[in-house]
């Protein structure tokens, strides 16, 4: 039996040429007709790959015309950008993936639920059998691994993450956080809307318009605070995301030191997201006063996004003892037992030796 | 034959500090389960050291300045055993360890297990003064120990600069809360400590008195401080790290007019 793999991704491909193949209801029996014996689509925004296991070689033209949503796609004038991965090289791409090493943003655990239900799907109506079974199964177990044992997810990588991490790590539960809004712009909104999907349930939004101010709050489920009160609202909130669109800067060290005399004990996180900046930067030497702007949640984002790269070299290690030994089960048949201990034995520094 | 079970303990000690060293080194910091084993290794060690040194001597081994700082050391790990993982702050093994192998080191280099001349007489108050002192000590340095942990995550977030290790800290607000407990833990077993002192039946140099009363309102005005609003949290840590030193020195002076007046 052969398991191959072919599909396309966002290293090669826009997403218009992605939304071309990302197959239909009926991939999966076109797929078993044209000689596949299992078959799994793996279809997310930023890939659409075949899992396939057949007795024969399919050619990839055929697989990807399974994938075609429409009898009009020109399929040879795609045909370049689809890989091709066979054997070995599959299961160990399909690992790489699942472990999020193949991702747009390294490291990132979505594309793990996504293969689960694929593979769900596949499972349901029969098309994922013995031989996807196994590779599926491994590959979750792998991605776990990986995710356990290194730290490939650690850190956020994206401004509001970054927000909502830090709001986390200065108050821990944000379920009893107060948090304003000053200004309601776009980011704001968004970076609001991610502090309430973590807890934070006493929302207030203030702005020079009140009526944005009363769209934004209804939108996040918060309250509008008339504009003229929000240096009086900082001595009651915990968190305060500025983006007005002032041109200097609205809150100083000067109005904020006698606000916060009333609030010593707690801290304040400040997240300046305004360009020009609504909050002067000596407001961070305040006792107690966390001030991030644009900049420095950015330079955050990219420090995690390096420190996952520096972990990829680990992760491919657990990869690359998986795959030797799935490659050799494969070899060996299925019926053999699976020998795959929870522990790969690799090099020091690679893994998490405390976990083990 | 009872040095090396403190020797032993010591060394597991060590053998947390290098593992968290070498997590570092690696760019990952999850010291988590494995500080905490290793901690708990050492303090069965420390727990066996003091057994076989309490049932030699008769009485609670703390008869001499060496017995002091492994009592001490012995309530750290205790505070830590007990508080840390309850307080989800397991992280204190990479923190502890440092601290509690500086003291036994000290403990098992300098000349200072002086045996004493003769059986000392059995008197169940002054032990119970003495020993609930040092277990009050035990909390005031994991106080310290969370104060530390506390500055470095404060300075990183001031600064902007995020290391590994920032992940692996306990949320600031439940690291102050834990300090605040700490701090009243420690307080209340030193007042009974002190109180227990007035009913030793002998009296007590007034040297001793006057340390003893020093640290207990250096603690008292931490926490008046803290509940007054006097304190900003991070200063508040930064007196627990203080605090703790001076106790320490204190502990030493206490230690030392107890021995030199002691028949």
């Amino acid at each position: 039996m052969n398991l191959f793999c072919v599909g396309l991704s966002h290293h090669k491909t826009e997403v218009e040429a992605r939304e071309y193949f990302a197959g239909h209801v009926e991939s999966d029996r076109a797929l078993r007709n044209c000689g596949c014996n299992e078959a799994l689509v793996l279809s997310t925004c930023n890939r659409v790959e075949v899992y396939a296991a057949a007795e024969s070689v399919v050619p990839t033209e055929q697989i990807v015309r399974c994938l075609a949503r429409a009898h009009t796609i020109e399929v040879d004038g795609h045909l370049g950008a689809f890989y091709r991965y066979e054997a070995g090289d599959c299961v160990r791409h399909l690992f790489r993936v699942a472990s999020g090493l193949d991702s747009m943003v390294v490291g990132e655990t979505e594309i793990l639920g996504q293969a689960k239900k694929a593979y769900e799907a596949a499972r349901t109506t029969g098309a994922a059998s013995r031989y996807l079974h196994r590779l599926f199964q491994r590959a979750f177990r792998v991605a776990k691994q990986v995710r356990t044992h290194t730290e490939i997810t650690r850190g956020a990588v994206s401004v509001g993450s970054v927000a909502v991490d830090l709001a986390q790590k200065i108050f821990g539960e944000l379920r009893n956080c107060k948090a304003l809004v000053l200004g309601a712009g776009e980011m704001s909104e968004r970076t609001a809307r991610a502090l309430v999907s973590r807890g934070v349930a006493d929302l207030r939004v203030s702005n020079r318009s009140p009526e944005r101010a009363e769209a934004v709050a209804l939108a996040v489920n918060g309250r509008a605070v008339a504009f003229d009160q929000w240096l009086e609202q900082c001595g009651e909130i915990d968190i305060l995301i500025t983006s007005t669109s002032s041109e200097v800067p609205l809150l100083s060290q000067e109005k904020l030191a006698p606000v916060l005399r009333k609030r010593i004990d707690r801290p304040l996180f400040i997240i300046d997201i305004a360009v020009p900046r609504d909050v002067a930067t000596d407001v961070n030497a305040l006792d107690g006063v966390y001030l991030y702007d644009i900049d420095s949640l950015q330079s955050i984002a990219e420090q995690s996004l390096a420190m996952r790269r520096e972990q990829i070299a680990a992760a491919e290690e657990i990869i690359s003892q998986h795959a030797a030994e799935f490659d050799q089960m494969i070899a060996r048949g299925l019926n053999c037992p699976e020998k795959t201990p929870d522990r790969p034995a690799i090099g020091k520094n690679s893994l998490r030796t405390s976990e083990l | 034959m009872d040095r090396y079970l403190l020797i032993v303990s010591t060394a597991c000690f060590l053998v947390a500090i290098a593992h968290t060293i070498l997590e570092m080194r690696g760019g990952i910091f999850r010291p988590m389960q494995f500080n905490f084993f290793a901690v708990g290794i050492g303090f069965i060690f420390q727990t066996a050291f003091l057994s076989i040194r309490g049932g030699a001597l008769g009485r609670c081994p703390i008869t001499n300045l060496f017995e002091v700082i492994i009592f001490v050391a012995w309530s750290i790990a205790l505070f830590y055993m007990v508080v840390g993982p309850a307080y989800r702050l397991s992280l204190m093994g990479a923190f502890t360890a440092p601290l509690v192998v500086l003291l036994q080191l000290f403990a098992l280099l300098a000349p200072i297990d002086k045996p004493h001349r003769g059986r000392l007489p059995a008197n169940s108050w002054l032990e119970f003064h003495a020993s609930i002192s040092l277990v009050a000590y035990g909390a005031f340095a994991l106080a310290c120990i969370a104060g530390v942990m506390y500055l470095v995550q404060e300075r990183q977030l001031k600064t902007h600069q995020l290391h590994s290790i920032f992940y692996h800290l306990p949320p600031l607000t439940e690291l102050f809360a834990a300090i605040t407990r700490l701090l009243w833990w420690g307080f209340v077993l030193y007042t009974l400590g002190l109180v227990s002192g007035f009913f030793v039946g002998e009296p007590l140099p007034w040297i001793q008195i006057l340390c003893a009363s020093g640290v207990w309102f250096l603690y008292g005005l931490i926490l008046q401080g803290r509940y007054l609003h006097w304190f900003a949290p991070k200063r508040v840590a930064a007196l627990c790290i203080i605090g703790f030193s001076a106790a320490l020195t204190l502990l030493w002076g206490i230690t030392f007019t107890a021995q030199t007046h002691t028949p």
